[in-house]
């Protein structure tokens, strides 16, 4: 028990913290992530997380407070890839790709003036590779308040969103308003991306984004059933990183560890090769 | 400063290039993916002591290889993301391991147009030319596997083969551009110069010559802003980029529109 569990594990506040900010962060993206999956967004989530980082430098250089420009920054994204043209996959392809091409830029503008105008180094380093244990205990509120508003929109729009997205034809005809549920989807996915890449970095948001989702796709094609899937992939994931990387810290001989978000992409990627596996060994009744 | 300009061309050169191809495939997100790959290779070759560029070419040919291999069986978005997250944590990981070489790995980030120096240069030449040549010889069967995927399936053109010939190419490229001008903005030229080419123009060689013209201008335009501003060439970078694009799409609308009234007037000749 104690290989696994090390003695003080439950006892640090740090790992509360992150059990607690990576869960309801697990939560939200898997909700998101599967219709975000389903439409073929991944590069749009993927992508907010760094016009989410750009915000966040923007404000930081405003002297806002950092969570706000986080998620005025992915959803300023989001916006402007509504507006540069989504009207076919491809589009949203290269849309995507101009709007991340720009905010990458910005970020560049800010991060240098951040560091040379307000004396911050250290900027780049933690607004890219976030650390769920660095979480502030704070941020576990906001996290779960905009999380909420996330799944809210979701759970209104899913609907209609699916079908749109299966047919947008089909969707129009039967009155379905398809750039309003489109928009109100980049909307909530926005939300979601900005608070995940704050709380845990933007490589663990885009992990938890796409990989539970995808892998819950592999084994169901019910949206319901998919959601539920992904979230416990997702919050299983989370919480065995965690556990695992306070563990790590006795694993080599230097005593540095690994990374908590790089165990918890390794348990994502393999829980998400195990489903393929297991969908191809049990046949389909 | 002379080598900047040298480098910074034949980085805009491959960019063009290759660029071109990125935005007629739709895989902006690979085009991303690959160089950020590269980068966990930096990381890794600052822990194993061995030279940069090594860990950049590797680490982009594994990142096109595991894109191409998760691709079989997922939708390529989802494959290309996990890719991305794969190595990313990779990188991390080595980062993790060691703070030493934490400030020249992530210099990787946005390049150091301005610290090239001249024994850089043949190396820069000699891989830009590789890709060209590559490009070249990739040239038609990729064009028909990228425009009409029947019909070069058809003819015998191997569609998956020229998909990982592709991301390859695209990994070649990354090895090229990342050390010049870094992993964020290698990104910027291979999707906003060739995508605004692409508005105006249609047929492929004089989209690609006009995307390696546009790209070298930018390039050329940001480091000399870069210089009387001191402010990050990068951004530079990145702006010009979407901004070319912006205004090819606006060209291309401005031109749609012409046509349409002198069609429309034509038609109404025609009516009377």
């Amino acid at each position: 028990m104690h290989t696994l569990f090390a003695p003080g594990l439950f006892a640090s506040a740090q790992v509360r913290t992150a059990l607690a900010v990576g869960g309801v962060v697990a939560v939200v993206s898997a909700v998101v992530g599967v219709l975000t999956v389903v439409r073929g967004q991944s590069f749009a989530g993927h992508a907010l997380t760094e016009s989410a980082a750009t915000g966040g430098a923007g404000m930081y250089l405003a002297g806002v407070n950092p969570l706000v420009g986080f998620v005025a920054g992915a959803v300023a994204g989001a916006a402007s890839m509504q507006a540069v043209g989504v009207r076919n996959l491809r589009g949203r392809d290269l849309a995507t790709g101009i709007v991340l091409g720009a905010s990458i830029g910005l970020a560049a503008l800010f991060l240098y003036l951040d560091t040379t105008v307000v004396a911050a180094t250290g900027a780049t380093q933690q607004i890219l590779f976030g650390s769920i244990f660095a979480t502030a205990p704070g941020t576990v509120v906001l996290v779960a308040g905009f999380g909420a508003g996330a799944v809210l929109i979701v759970a209104v729009v899913a609907r209609p969103l699916l079908l749109s997205s299966l047919d947008p034809d089909i969707a129009a005809a039967r009155g379905v308003p398809v750039r309003l549920v489109a928009a109100a989807h980049m909307l909530a996915l926005a939300l979601a991306v900005g608070l995940s890449s704050v709380a845990v970095g933007a490589i663990l948001s885009t992990a938890l984004l796409v990989g539970p989702a995808a892998a819950a796709l592999r084994i169901t094609a019910r949206l319901g059933r998919a959601v539920a899937i992904a979230s416990a992939v997702g919050v299983g994931s989370t919480w065995a990183g965690v556990v695992l990387s306070y563990d790590s810290a006795t694993w080599f001989a230097g005593g540095n560890g690994i990374p908590v978000s790089s165990l918890i992409v390794g348990v994502v990627i393999v829980a998400y090769l195990a489903t393929g596996t297991a969908v191809r060994l049990v046949p389909r009744r | 400063m002379t080598n900047a300009w040298v480098a910074g061309t034949l980085v805009a050169v491959v960019a063009g290039v290759v660029g071109f191809f990125v935005v007629l495939r739709s895989s902006a997100f690979a085009a991303h993916a690959i160089p950020n790959g590269a980068f966990a290779g930096a990381a890794g070759a600052a822990l194993a002591g061995v030279d940069t560029l090594v860990g950049l070419g590797v680490f982009a040919a594994l990142a096109a290889l595991t894109i191409a291999a998760l691709g079989h069986r997922a939708r390529r978005d989802v494959a290309t993301a996990l890719t991305l997250v794969l190595l990313l944590a990779l990188g991390d990981a080595f980062l993790a391991q060691t703070s030493a070489y934490a400030n020249a790995v992530f210099a990787l980030l946005f390049g150091q147009i301005l610290g090239v120096g001249s024994g850089d240069l043949p190396v820069v030449a000699g891989l830009a030319g590789a890709s060209v040549v590559a490009a070249a010889v990739l040239a038609r069967p990729l064009l028909l596997a990228s425009a009409v995927p029947d019909i070069a399936e058809a003819r015998g053109v191997r569609l998956a083969a020229m998909d990982l010939a592709f991301l390859l190419l695209l990994a070649l490229a990354t090895a090229v551009a990342v050390p010049v001008v870094g992993v964020l903005l290698i990104f910027s030229l291979l999707i906003g110069p060739p995508a605004a080419a692409r508005a105006v123009v249609r047929s492929p060689l004089p989209a690609v010559l006009l995307s390696v013209a546009l790209a070298a201008v930018t390039v050329w335009a940001s480091i000399a802003a870069s210089y009387l501003t001191n402010w990050p060439v990068g951004f530079f970078v990145g702006a010009l980029s979407a901004g070319v694009y912006g205004a090819a799409r606006l060209a291309a609308w401005a031109a749609g529109r012409a046509g349409r009234a002198g069609r429309g007037r034509a038609a109404a000749r025609a009516c009377r």
